[in-house]
């Protein structure tokens, strides 16, 4: 009978030889030394503030800002406050961001569907197009666009006249306004009431799909109460919309809608520079779609639409969507180079202006740090909702 | 009866005449155009479309940079084209787009310093050289050193020192992209390390800055480091206005790194980890002789686009007052000396010209790396 002795293991014989030991020891260690230098960064930068008079609340918030803002979503002018003039950045980054978005995404899929196309003349022109946004800054892309390109347009005296009453000269695109007239929130209901029916009507087609097999023409019928609806109510109101034409009146334009060549550079570059990024994403994803799928597809009937709205996109898209969210939360950060072309986004308001006007270097960054990161967050999280929907439902 | 089957009037005992295979697998042009150009007629009018369009695009960027530029003279030429690029204008500024405003003559460190790191750098990415990671303790470790020493000089080795001021140009961008990429490739390895660790704290803290960092926009890290790094220590510890973005781009990079770093490590099977610890190796043992040197070779793409990536960013220092390469050719556009018609945009086209080869030729490499696995793991 053999029995193996161990030494009686007691609660206090720790030793270094112990990974679990050396694991709350490394933790401790770390603890410290992190904490050492958060409390004396902390010291020094409040000692150092103080020694420069630079404020260490957030009382600047509420006090005048006292510049101007040429391109504002919401109301802004001199009087109002740094927390305004934060809000007018926050509205600026999310709006050009959010087109840059719509215009990339649609460039990025034409351009990574045309790569794969069998043409070969349009794969290698979009493989061009790739290749050679791809491998140049960014910055660089904007800088050509603002300086090279929009600011060298002639005058608004010497105009560029398009058709439709658009002009184009070095203060941006002007185009005709839009004013509204009575009946025309009927057109809007109208259009409300045609995308509830949108969706009734699909969730119709898809239980008499469920009972009987039958498909019904949901496409053409969403079409119609899309468009058909409004339409038809907009003729029934007598047509409650009118036009602006902008005029010339001495140096500048008076009436219509301004386009700023600041905000069409960072748009153009933005969404020319995402798009070669998204149509690589599009391309793999597509091609990571195995052939077999397609081809059991067409065995099995389906028409080619069909195959590719039924089979590939779905299995496609799957693998496109988490690196399509990362390249959009690319574009919204890559939408601070603005304060290069004079764009008036967040950082350039506000980690620019108001930054150098009240010195509070230390709020100012933590508020716009705390934006984009926000931003990451919501985005992340709205992407991998959509991305749940899409993914493999697995036993 | 065969005998006379073969002699029937009803067979024929001659050979057929070869006939032209059918147009699909022929190999002639013509064939080749029918199937890729004109299979269809909605792939017809795309062709004809698309040729139209890349033949203008073509002839708009010769006529511009190569029949209608000006390539002798000197800025009267220039002022009374409108329609070509402006050679001269780069002849004369190269140096300066170069060096920045390093002083003529201690320009040869420079020229010593890239010939070195470039020297390296080829033996370090070459497959067939020899001693390999002789060449990567040199370039990550003596390297920086030795860069340092030629580029700001110490007065002992009779290298007068140049002020951080004076620097400027390509040599600016391709220190902060030698300094971010030989900074940020380590300090990722210990951050993906610490993300797949056991210790909790560790993991919480790597987790935090690779996200943190990852969640903002570079330049909001740039003016971090600008404005607050002075903020956050003693006065005599000010780091030099070249050294803050340096550490910026340093930090901004690793945590991009830490990311692909850990593709590689979950891609190692668990197999690996289990048979090294059945071995009785330790931790660091086991990563540095076992996990990375598999894990590493895996992700080469990735890390050669992280450098694209970082090589591409360097161009956003110019917000802090650095003067680098974008930033050269910012400054000499705007020369009143040369204010011809065409100017900024034979600089852009020139600036455009020098990133592009830096990057098309790392992704280029990144390609070749690629398709190499993909052969080694199917064999």
């Amino acid at each position: 009978m053999s029995e193996v002795l161990l030494a009686p293991r007691s609660l206090w014989s720790l030793s270094l030889h112990d990974a679990k030991v050396r694991g709350v020891l490394y933790q401790v260690l770390l603890a410290g030394s992190l904490l050492a230098l958060v409390v004396s960064i902390a010291i020094q930068t409040a000692s150092n503030m103080r020694a420069r008079g630079i404020p260490l609340s957030f009382g600047f918030w509420n006090e005048t800002a006292g510049f101007d803002i040429n391109q504002t979503l919401i109301p802004y002018d001199t009087l109002s406050t740094y927390g305004q003039a934060f809000w007018v950045g926050v509205v600026n980054t999310l709006y050009v961001s959010l087109l840059g978005i719509v215009l990339a995404t649609l460039l990025g899929f034409v351009v990574g569907i045309a790569r794969l196309s069998p043409n070969w003349i349009v794969a290698k022109v979009a493989a061009s197009y790739v290749e050679v946004i791809r491998n140049v800054p960014l910055l660089l892309q904007l800088l050509f666009w603002y300086n090279a390109v929009l600011k060298p347009l002639p005058t608004p005296r010497a105009s560029i006249e398009l058709p439709g009453g658009i002009y184009l000269n070095n203060r941006g695109l002007i185009i005709p306004e839009i004013q509204l007239h009575e009946g025309a929130g009927s057109v809007g209901l109208a259009f409300l009431a045609g995308t509830m029916l949108c969706f009734a009507y699909r969730f119709h087609a898809r239980r008499v799909q469920d009972r009987t097999g039958k498909q019904l023409p949901v496409l053409r019928v969403s079409l119609a109460a899309l468009i058909g609806l409004p339409l038809i109510v907009f003729f029934l109101v007598g047509s409650p919309v009118s036009f602006v034409t902008p005029e010339l009146r001495g140096f500048n334009f008076r009436g219509g809608h301004q386009l700023y060549p600041e905000f069409a550079a960072l748009l153009i570059g933005l969404s020319a520079y995402t798009a070669s990024f998204i149509a690589e994403i599009v391309r793999s994803g597509i091609q990571a779609v195995p052939k077999g799928q397609t081809e059991a597809a067409h065995a099995l009937g389906l028409a080619p639409g069909k195959t590719l709205r039924l089979v590939t996109v779905p299995q496609a898209l799957r693998i496109i969507i988490p690196p399509l969210t990362s390249q959009y939360l690319n574009l919204t950060k890559n939408s601070s180079l603005a304060v290069f072309i004079g764009y008036p986004d967040l950082v350039q308001i506000f980690a620019g202006t108001v930054l150098n006007q009240t010195g509070a270097a230390v709020q100012v960054m933590a508020i716009t740090l705390s934006v984009y990161l926000a931003i990451s967050l919501v985005t992340s999280m709205v992407m991998n909702a959509f991305n749940r929907r899409f993914a493999i439902v697995e036993r | 009866m065969s005998g006379h089957s073969l002699h029937s009037p009803l067979a024929n005992s001659s050979l057929l005449p070869p006939t032209a295979p059918p147009w699909r697998i022929r190999r002639s042009p013509a064939a080749w155009m029918r199937k890729n150009l004109f299979s269809t007629p909605f792939s017809g009018v795309l062709t004809i479309c698309f040729t139209a369009l890349a033949a203008w695009l073509l002839y708009q960027l010769l006529s511009f940079a190569v029949f209608d530029a000006v390539w002798t003279g000197g800025q009267e030429e220039c002022r009374a084209n409108p329609d070509g690029a402006c050679w001269p204008f780069i002849v004369e500024k190269f140096d300066y787009l170069r060096y920045g405003a390093y002083p003529v003559a201690e320009r040869w460190r420079v020229d010593l310093t890239l010939i070195i790191g470039a020297v390296l750098i080829v033996w370090l990415l070459w497959k067939r050289a020899p001693q390999r990671n002789v060449a990567a303790l040199l370039f990550f470790i003596a390297y920086p050193v030795v860069a340092f020493v030629l580029l700001r000089g110490v007065a002992s080795l009779n290298l007068p020192v140049i002020d951080t001021v004076l620097w400027g140009g390509l040599l600016i961008t391709l220190l902060m992209s030698v300094v971010g990429i030989v900074f940020s490739l380590p300090i990722g390895v210990l951050l993906a390390l610490g993300r797949r660790s056991e210790l909790p704290l560790v993991r919480a803290v790597c987790v935090i800055f690779i996200e943190v960092v990852r969640g903002v926009p570079f330049i909001t890290v740039l003016f971090m480091a600008n404005f607050m790094m002075p903020l956050f220590v003693p006065d005599y510890l000010t780091p030099d206005r070249l050294l803050r973005p340096l550490i910026a781009i340093a930090l901004f990079s690793s945590a991009y790194m830490a990311e692909v770093v850990r593709a590689g490590l979950q891609a190692i099977p668990k197999g690996q980890y289990e048979a090294a610890k059945a071995l009785g190796l330790s931790y660091f043992t086991i990563m540095r002789l076992i996990i990375l040197p598999q894990a590493l070779t895996i992700v080469i793409p990735g890390i050669v686009s992280t450098f694209i990536g970082l090589f591409k960013d360097t161009t956003l220092v110019a917000i802090v007052g650095i003067a680098d390469f974008l930033r050269a050719v910012e400054t000499a556009r705007v020369d009143p000396n040369w204010a011809g018609p065409t100017i900024s945009s034979t600089g852009y086209l020139f600036a455009g010209l020098v990133y592009w080869i830096f990057c098309f030729g790392m992704s280029r490499y990144s390609q070749a790396m690629e398709r190499e696995f993909a052969r080694g793991h199917k064999s």
